[in-house]
């Protein structure tokens, strides 16, 4: 039994992954920015068993409402075991071309905020002596490409903090896993027409918990997106920008 | 390889599909707002013909509405969303002793669409319907919004309209069942072979007493003095003290592909029936199994529906009342065998006489018949309105969840009630079948 904070608890695949947690009677702390989302999911988890379902509201853009929340989760659950930072927005990339606040607005989100975050929740967890921080990034950070650069860049360097971290973190009882999943059929992904590469929730979600288990330091999933973006980044740029990826 | 998307278990070929589909996180965002197009909850698409479908409109694809939202492990009593599969409730209910009051074959169906098609199991004859377990439900409708209905007061007219109502009535949106109590996941069970029709009308009324479950499998390939053998299930679920400690299998395999061809058709017919009817020295066996291969054997192969290939095939389940039963079965059976068609998923089955709740719900008593038959176009619809010829003669009825092509005279004459039925249905809401059986009045 663990007690894990999961921050943006109304992703579909972070819902997945708590599933799995509750089945084993773990306990859970739920950070979400929508109190009327967040609710029926607790509610949910707690019926499949988990010991604990406290919730909390937080949009993670304010970078002020961190530190509150942390407290309120150790709080709820004396120790923090794990956490799954799953918040993120795949932006309009189109419009983050033409604006650059957009631009900026995506950055804040998928880069600053996990940060921020990560840091203030990897220095509490330096004091406490062990723990682990998953986090989840994405196969578009493996390298920049016209279709979702902004989205791709940002997830690039929230990996790299991650692995700089990992590095720092290496001879302490602290682990950090970076998850890339590949494209999943959430929410997030409503608009974009579905074919044979799309993971369900459910496969990803079990995914980040036997990576968590096994305190592995990098997946991908599905897995064979390991490959996939090994061929991607081998592509010689001559190569690459005759593609439409 | 892959399926249409939406499509239902039978796979007929040549649908349209729907122009628009939701597919809402969340219960409150389960609210279709364009009414330019008819709408339709989507389950599982485990129904095999066109009820769960709206060809040209907009479906609600309920998928990531599987939350629960209350279970008391002391009564048993279970409140969820309308996605949640009856795998889910199992996976939760039985380690704390409490089954699901009535299961279909498959545990891939979604508690509101079980409770749309008020599906029955091989205990009807003691347990009645799905919906007799039913305590209460919300349904959403486009005209009135949200709305709570309990079996035993609020908007009883819609509790009964909706129970088996097709989808048509409007959205339901939570579901609370009563689960019954059970002293483990084992099952006691006993499989007898029968020679003839009425060895299994005799066992039937034999077992209808001591045993919770009941169901036989016929084969119906068989003609003249072999005319209804078959085998004959009956179970009880195994008392706590002698429950075995064996863990349950994980998943089977899986049918990837669509063969080019049906896999079941005249050449293999006969063979797979007989081997089967043979597939056991001993006339009569008696042993535990765990419930998932004794509800769900079919469960144990994913997409086994592709073995009919890319032209899909029927199911067709009627009931007959209980008094001519023995001779309407035996003309049915005569029928399909003489045509040659049919498959090996051939099940009959002794309906009691526990009235159902809904306007629409096709148990009644009387003998159940429910078989493939793989789709080889107008000789296989021919045949099944000449099955529909007899049942109507009997004054039976056919099974709307497994139909795809009964006439609308047929089904009025099913279903009497229809036109009370109809001034329930939500003005939003509409399906390909509907549009097929009710015509103008759609
Ligand atoms: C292998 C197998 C064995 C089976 N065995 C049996 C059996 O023993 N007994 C039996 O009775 N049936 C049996 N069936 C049929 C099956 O149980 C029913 O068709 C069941 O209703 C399918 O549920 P679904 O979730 O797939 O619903 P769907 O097929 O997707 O939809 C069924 C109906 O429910 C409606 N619906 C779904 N969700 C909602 C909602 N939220 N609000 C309002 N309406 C909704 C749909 O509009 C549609 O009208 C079997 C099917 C298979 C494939
Ligand atoms: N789906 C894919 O194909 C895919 C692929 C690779 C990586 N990912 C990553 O996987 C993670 C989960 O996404 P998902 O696919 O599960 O999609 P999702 O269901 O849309 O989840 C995204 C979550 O992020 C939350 N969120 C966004 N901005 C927030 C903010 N400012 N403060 C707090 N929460 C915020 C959303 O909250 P609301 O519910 O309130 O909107 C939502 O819960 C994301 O990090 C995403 O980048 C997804």
């Amino acid at each position: 039994m663990s007690n894990i904070v999961i921050i943006g608890a109304t992703s579909a695949i972070a819902e997945r992954a708590a599933r799995r947690f509750a089945e084993r009677g773990d306990a859970l702390y739920l950070v979400a920015r929508r109190a009327d989302k967040l609710a029926p999911i607790a509610e949910d988890l707690k019926v499949r068993g988990a010991s604990q379902a406290g919730t909390h509201t937080m949009d993670a853009d304010d970078l002020d409402a961190h530190g509150a929340m942390l407290d309120a989760a150790v709080d709820a659950l004396g120790v923090i075991d794990q956490v799954l930072v799953a918040y993120g927005t795949l932006p309009d990339q189109q419009a983050c071309e033409a604006d650059p606040a957009s631009a900026v607005a995506a950055w804040h989100t998928n880069a600053v905020s996990p940060i921020a975050l990560v840091t203030a929740i990897a220095n509490r967890l330096e004091a406490q002596g062990h723990g682990l921080i998953a986090v989840i990034g994405s196969v578009a950070g493996d390298r920049g490409r016209a279709s979702n650069y902004v989205y791709g860049s940002a997830k690039a360097g929230l990996a790299a903090f991650l692995d700089g971290l990992r590095h720092r973190l290496a001879d302490t009882d602290i682990d950090i896993l970076t998850i890339k999943p590949g494209l999943v059929d959430t929410p997030m992904t409503a608009e974009i027409d579905k074919g044979p590469l799309f993971a369900d929730a459910e496969r990803v979600g079990r995914d980040i918990v036997t990576a968590m288990d096994k305190r592995r330091a990098e997946i991908y999933t599905p897995g064979f997106w390991r490959l996939i973006m090994a061929i991607i980044r081998m592509v010689p740029r001559p190569v690459f920008h005759r593609t439409k990826l | 390889m892959t399926d249409a998307a939406y499509s239902s278990w039978g796979r007929l070929p040549g649908h349209e599909g729907p122009a628009r589909v939701l597919r809402p996180a969340q219960r409150a965002d389960a609210r279709p707002e364009a009414r330019d197009v008819s709408w339709l909850a989507y389950g599982c698409g485990r129904s095999y013909g066109d009820v769960p479908r709206n060809d040209g409109g907009g479906l609600i694809d309920t998928a990531a509405l599987d939350r629960f939202i209350a279970f008391d492990a002391g009564t048993g009593v279970i409140e969820c969303e309308p996605g949640v599969q009856l795998g889910d409730i199992l996976r939760l209910g039985v380690p704390a002793g409490w089954f699901l009051p009535v299961t279909p074959g498959t545990q891939f169906v979604t508690i509101a669409g079980a409770l749309a098609n008020d599906v029955h199991g091989k205990n009807h004859h003691v347990a009645g319907t799905f919906g007799a377990h039913v305590a209460a439900f919300d349904l959403w409708r486009s005209d009135v919004g949200e709305i709570h209905c309990r079996a035993d007061n609020a908007h009883r007219d819609l509790f009964a309209a909706t129970i088996g109502g097709l989808g048509l009535t409007g959205l339901i949106t939570r579901v609370q069942l009563r689960l019954k109590r059970i002293p483990g996941p084992f099952m006691d069970v006993e499989t007898i072979r029968f020679e003839t029709l009425a060895d299994f009308f005799a066992l039937s009324a034999n077992s209808a007493d001591s045993h919770e479950y009941t169901v036989a499998w016929v084969d119906c390939s068989a003609r003249g003095n072999r005319l209804g053998r078959g085998w004959f299930m009956r179970a009880n679920h195994l008392s706590g003290l002698a429950q075995p400690r064996q863990r349950p299998r994980g998943p089977g395999p899986s049918v990837f592909a669509t063969p080019p061809f049906s896999l079941v058709n005249r050449a293999t017919l006969g063979p797979l029936n007989s081997l089967y009817f043979h597939r056991r020295a001993r006339r009569r066996d008696r042993a535990a199994s765990h419930y998932q291969p004794y509800f769900y054997p079919l469960d144990a192969v994913r997409h086994w529906n592709r073995v009919y290939g890319p032209r899909g095939f029927y199911q067709y389940q009627c009931v007959v009342p209980p008094g001519d039963a023995p001779a309407v079965i035996a003309e049915l059976l005569e029928r399909i065998a003489a045509a040659g068609q049919g498959s090996f998923l051939s099940v009959l089955k002794i309906f009691g006489d526990i009235p159902s709740p809904g306007l629409l719900s096709f148990p009644r008593p009387g003998a159940t018949l429910a078989l493939d038959f793989p789709n080889r176009g107008a000789e296989t619809t021919q045949l099944l309105d000449a099955l529909d010829s007899v049942v109507r003669a009997a004054d039976g009825a056919v099974y709307p969840a497994k139909d795809a092509r009964m006439a609308p005279e047929a089904f009025r004459q099913f279903f009497p009630r229809w036109p009370q039925f109809a001034d329930q249905i939500d003005p939003a809401f509409s399906s390909t079948f509907w549009r097929r059986i009710a015509g103008e009045h759609a």
